[in-house]
């Protein structure tokens, strides 16, 4: 039983190194900024994810009493992953880019990016349109 | 009364469930503790979020949490096969704009979040007004049926949560 609880744990362990692996080679292969900023943010998630399942596997099996920090750590992780893409991204833009190059934003002005925020957000832009559903609902 | 001392039952339950994981053993202190943080700290936070997302179908939300792991898991695979047996030279990355239904800023927030951690695409900008997510594609030969995934799989199923 054991036997088979620890090569579980570390065929869980090999894969989500391969994965990790295989993000940190994207970042050196892939052409440009943009597309370079694609290996991390998803081939890393399920290589931490991998290591994580491991180690609670490890104290589901091995240990007195279980451990769950890790669903606590993989919560941070998909939550912050994406913010850092998105600051990246954004420096990205600013850099590499120009408003030109970037498809047409539909019926606003500008990417939130290069327009100006100060005068409108979309935190100010919510409650009006959803003032304005009411309304036609009524 | 209830409703004034939980002005956000959601975000309430969610502390509860995350201290309790942080302490990584049940004790009924820390459950008592864990009860006084989800009582402070929305009535502290509430001034800064005024208007908070109303959730339709609670319910919905694991369906939702199951199918963006799935996917996750996919797009993983997806994602390594492009990096490690795709030459450079053929790989077509674009920008697409994604037309938005949604309204509610906590919904679009989820959704550009779940871009990210999803197939081959990146979410990297917010039009001014909201209306419309920039999203950068690895490999995205025919970008109108990326935006027709995320606007049926994704957007479609967020609505139903949010609005």
């Amino acid at each position: 039983m054991d036997q088979i609880a620890e090569i579980l744990i570390s065929a869980v362990l090999v894969i989500g190194g391969i994965f990790g692996l295989v993000g940190s080679f994207g970042l050196v292969k892939l052409p440009d900024q943009m597309t370079r900023l694609h290996a991390p943010t998803k081939a890393a998630t399920l290589g931490v994810g991998g290591v994580l399942i491991a180690s609670i596997c490890w104290f589901g099996f091995f240990s007195d009493q279980g451990s769950w920090h890790e669903l606590l750590i993989t919560l941070f992780l998909f939550l912050t992953a994406p913010i850092t893409g998105l600051m990246i991204a954004k420096t990205n833009m600013h850099l590499t880019w120009r408003p030109e190059e970037l498809p047409y934003p539909g019926e606003d002005m500008h990417w939130a990016t290069y327009g100006d925020s100060a005068e409108r957000s979309l935190m100010d832009a919510v409650p009006e349109i959803d003032r304005a559903e009411r309304d036609h609902r009524e | 009364m209830i409703r004034r001392l939980f002005p956000h039952p959601y975000l309430s339950a969610v502390l509860v469930v995350v201290w309790m994981l942080l302490v990584n053993r049940f004790a009924w202190g820390s459950l008592v503790f864990a009860i006084i943080l989800s009582i402070a700290i929305p009535a502290m936070t509430s001034p800064y979020w005024p208007d908070r997302a109303r959730l339709r179908h609670p319910g919905k939300i694991l369906a939702y949490v199951l199918l963006v792991l799935r996917d996750i898991i996919t797009a993983n695979i997806q994602v390594a096969m492009i990096v490690l047996f795709k030459p450079n030279r053929l790989l077509q990355p674009a920008w697409i704009t994604v037309p938005l239904d949604l309204r509610s800023p906590e919904a679009i927030t989820v959704l550009a979040g779940t871009i990210t951690l999803t197939p081959g695409t990146v979410s990297a900008d917010l039009s001014q007004d909201g209306h419309a997510l920039l999203v950068h594609c690895l490999h995205a030969p025919d970008p109108a049926s990326v935006i027709d995934d995320i606007k049926s799989r994704y957007e479609a199923r967020l609505k139903e949560i949010f609005e």
